[in-house]
């Protein structure tokens, strides 16, 4: 009988073990798109261009089928007397911000999901619902989402809403720099209809040349600081003003190491491909194998 | 020791206790069930924005920090047990195994039925297990719970086997299946007799590996949480605090069974578990000092506000004064002290688990702050009640609580090998 079950316990241990090493090769796999293209696109904002006219809110509602109302509703500027924050039923919105150079002359800032390059939300999503494409897009996947909210806990930019009002199929709203639109040749609908420019689309190497030569030679107008650029490794919208925007708390202060970082480290640490879990497996079943044995002998003598 | 302490349904042991079922706590109980019932029928109704204060800002509340957090730390004790008793071989301690290994099983399932309820499409709760994120902290705990809780099952079934073992008794139409399930109970019993120290060593494995990766869920939130509880050590701080708290769960339970249901204190047993506690404790104290040494933390101490109030509270109340009273041999031989000084343990980490998923959590950008509503009150409570009054139904129906009681121990074949 004792014969029998010690032959067995190292039998099915060997057989976890295998089947674990086996499990683990999958799923290294398995994790979702995260592209880290050289041609990503980005977007460049100038918040000293942007004359606060929200006509970006209303394209952006009309390009993602959200109730959009009236072009010229959004002359108001009433709404500028308190902070906005993109939700489920805007996934764009502009802020005002008091000029420290000009009084009189409010600075504009438009604020959105930025498309990390090392996103958050991409590492942090329970099921990979969330994808960075090979354009720089940080896209959601409806199929796959179960409302678990924990994008939003991850992401460092605040973005991600939740329909908290919907019993069934609550969505995860947010950007998604017009994915469907750009895959056909077309502008994202904020850039497209901007009257001033104050979006530039393109590659996102080329704005970056672009906003340093800016700066170069409006050395008056601009901080020298790329918002975008280091922040959190990086993201795909860029910002250039005359201040700095961290600090009028337009966008939040962060560090130049990517947001998922620490916890990927952490992660893959404990999981070496299965090594740690299976050792410590390994390492219980051997102790309870020899105080086994122990009492055993004690009781034999 | 073990010859003399059975696990007995305590219905069998003590006759008085049947005719009792529905004391007035009990009623109290059911009660606080059912309101807890009616909000989460508003939930799954109306979605979560109408039952619960979060929003946008803040996307998680105590549903996650209490029911789910909270809920595995305390849950601790399982694992912590069956180290002790199984994998140690220490079998002065069998008796606290199945009441441990119980409680974990409904703490785990609470835990399970919590997520359910806060994820916003709950039909949707088996996609981790097809849909895979390696780089995900919550998809390792998603999947490690839902192996554990597997786990856990299969444990209990010995106890299940134990009870019916030659009692199948069904009447009517249904004695046909008499045979058949007792056939069943046996070859489960024969199988499970062979096997089940994979399933012990399994469940060890996982809940270390869960427990730290509890805490490794709050490092992506970054500069989002307060400096006080955001570190990289976060996972080793979460692992420490549930090993800790894991036998003075167990004492509790026990004290608080004994006491409702009017059985014989278990001191002899207790007491060395809670001998445990301290050397334990303390480990968990230091790493959270040196912790907050090292990164500086403690000037965020200076300032008065909820973060630092709390931060102290949970540090004070809940480790220090807990440590304190467990180096003390009056403490450990007294059972109103040494419930109390468990319940301060027990405060302390679900302090911590309230404070790393509620407190600490300040966006950027918040128009107020968040504090939970009555709904998701209601919900978290009537969970906990449902918990209790489960427990003491399966521990009147099933051997779970070991008693003296020669005149009805039940003749054992089975006994956990390993």
């Amino acid at each position: 009988m004792e014969k029998q079950n010690r032959r067995s316990f190292f039998k099915s241990a060997g057989l976890l073990t295998a089947t674990i090493a086996g499990a683990s090769t999958k799923s290294v796999k398995a994790s979702p798109e995260n592209i880290l293209s050289e041609d990503r696109m980005g977007v460049l904002v100038d918040a000293t261009t942007c004359i606060g006219c929200r006509n970006c809110e209303w394209a952006c509602k009309k390009a993602h089928n959200l109730p959009a109302g009236e072009l010229n509703s959004y002359e108001d500027k009433s709404v500028f007397k308190e902070m906005r924050r993109p939700d489920s039923s805007a996934l764009t919105v502009v802020n005002q911000y008091e000029n420290e150079k000009r009084i009189n002359f409010p600075i504009n800032v438009k604020v959105q999901c930025m498309h990390c390059d090392h996103p958050a939300c991409v590492s942090a999503c329970i099921v990979g619902a969330f994808s960075k494409k090979e354009n720089g897009s940080v896209v959601w996947d409806t199929d796959k989402c179960i409302g678990c909210r924990y994008c939003m806990v991850a992401c460092p930019f605040q973005v991600p809403s939740f329909e908290y009002d919907k019993a069934l199929d609550p969505e995860i709203r947010k950007c998604d720099f017009c994915f469907e639109r750009t895959k056909e040749g077309l502008l994202p609908a904020c850039v497209e209809i901007c009257p001033v420019e104050a979006l530039v689309y393109g590659p996102r190497s080329e704005l970056i040349k672009i906003a340093r030569e800016k700066i170069k030679k409006y050395p008056d107008r601009y901080i020298e600081h790329i918002y975008g650029e280091n922040e959190v490794g990086g993201t795909s919208w860029l910002y250039l003003a005359g201040q700095d925007l961290a600090k009028t708390k337009a966008l939040p202060a962060l560090e130049t190491k990517t947001a998922p970082g620490v916890s990927e480290s952490i992660q893959h640490g404990i999981f070496a491909y299965f090594v740690p879990p299976a050792s410590l497996y390994a390492l219980l079943a051997g102790i309870m194998w020899l105080n086994k044995k122990k009492k055993e002998s004690s009781e034999g003598e | 020791m073990s010859e003399y302490l059975k696990p007995v349904p305590i219905y069998l042991a003590d006759r008085q206790v049947q005719k009792k079922f529905f004391t007035p706590g009990v009623i109290v109980l059911c009660i606080i069930v059912l309101n807890g019932l009616l909000f989460l029928a508003a939930r799954f109704l109306f979605g979560i924005g109408s039952v619960t204060n979060l929003n946008n800002q803040f996307p998680w509340g105590i549903w996650i920090g209490i029911d789910v957090a909270a809920g595995v730390a305390l849950a601790a004790g399982g694992f912590t047990s069956a180290a002790l008793g199984h994998i140690m071989h220490r079998e002065h301690f069998h008796s606290i195994v199945r009441p441990a290994l119980l409680t974990a099983m409904l703490g785990y399932t609470f835990v399970a039925i919590g997520v359910f309820v806060d994820i916003g499409r709950w039909y949707y709760i088996w996609h981790p297990l097809v849909m895979w994120n390696g780089n995900s902290a919550l998809f390792e705990v998603g999947i490690c719970v839902m192996m554990y809780v597997t786990v856990l099952y299969i444990e209990f079934l010995p106890v299940v086997t134990e009870r019916f073992i030659g009692k199948v008794n069904l009447k009517g139409y249904l004695s046909f299946f008499n045979k058949p399930l007792e056939k069943l109970l046996r070859i489960l019993d024969k199988g499970l007799n062979k096997t089940i120290f994979i399933f012990i060593i399994l469940g060890v494995v996982l809940s270390t590996l869960h427990q730290s990766s509890l805490g490794t869920l709050m490092v992506i939130a970054g500069s989002k949480m307060h400096p006080l509880w955001q570190t990289p050590v976060l996972p080793l701080l979460f692992l420490l605090s549930a090993i800790s708290v894991g036998f003075p769960m167990v004492i509790f339970e026990s004290i608080t069974a004994s006491k409702s249901l009017g059985l014989k204190k278990e001191m002899e047993v207790l007491s060395p578990l809670g001998y445990t506690v301290a050397p334990l404790l303390g480990i968990y104290l230091a790493f959270k000092i040196g912790d907050m040494f090292i990164r500086e933390t403690f000037v965020y101490l200076t300032e008065l506000n909820t973060a630092s109030i709390m931060f102290t509270i949970e540090v004070v109340v809940g480790i220090i004064i807990p440590l304190r009273m467990f180096l003390s041999k009056k403490v450990l031989k007294t059972p109103s002290l040494l419930f109390t000084a468990s319940a301060l343990v027990i405060f302390g980490v679900l302090l911590n688990r309230i404070n790393n998923f509620v407190v600490a959590y300040t966006p950027p950008y918040s128009f107020g702050s968040y504090f939970p509503s009555i709904g998701e009150i209601s919900v978290t409570v009537g969970f906990v009640a449902l918990l209790v009054l489960l427990y003491r139904i399966i521990v009147l129906n099933f051997p779970v609580i070991s008693q003296p009681d020669k005149k009805f121990a039940i003749k054992t074949k089975y006994t956990i090998k390993g």
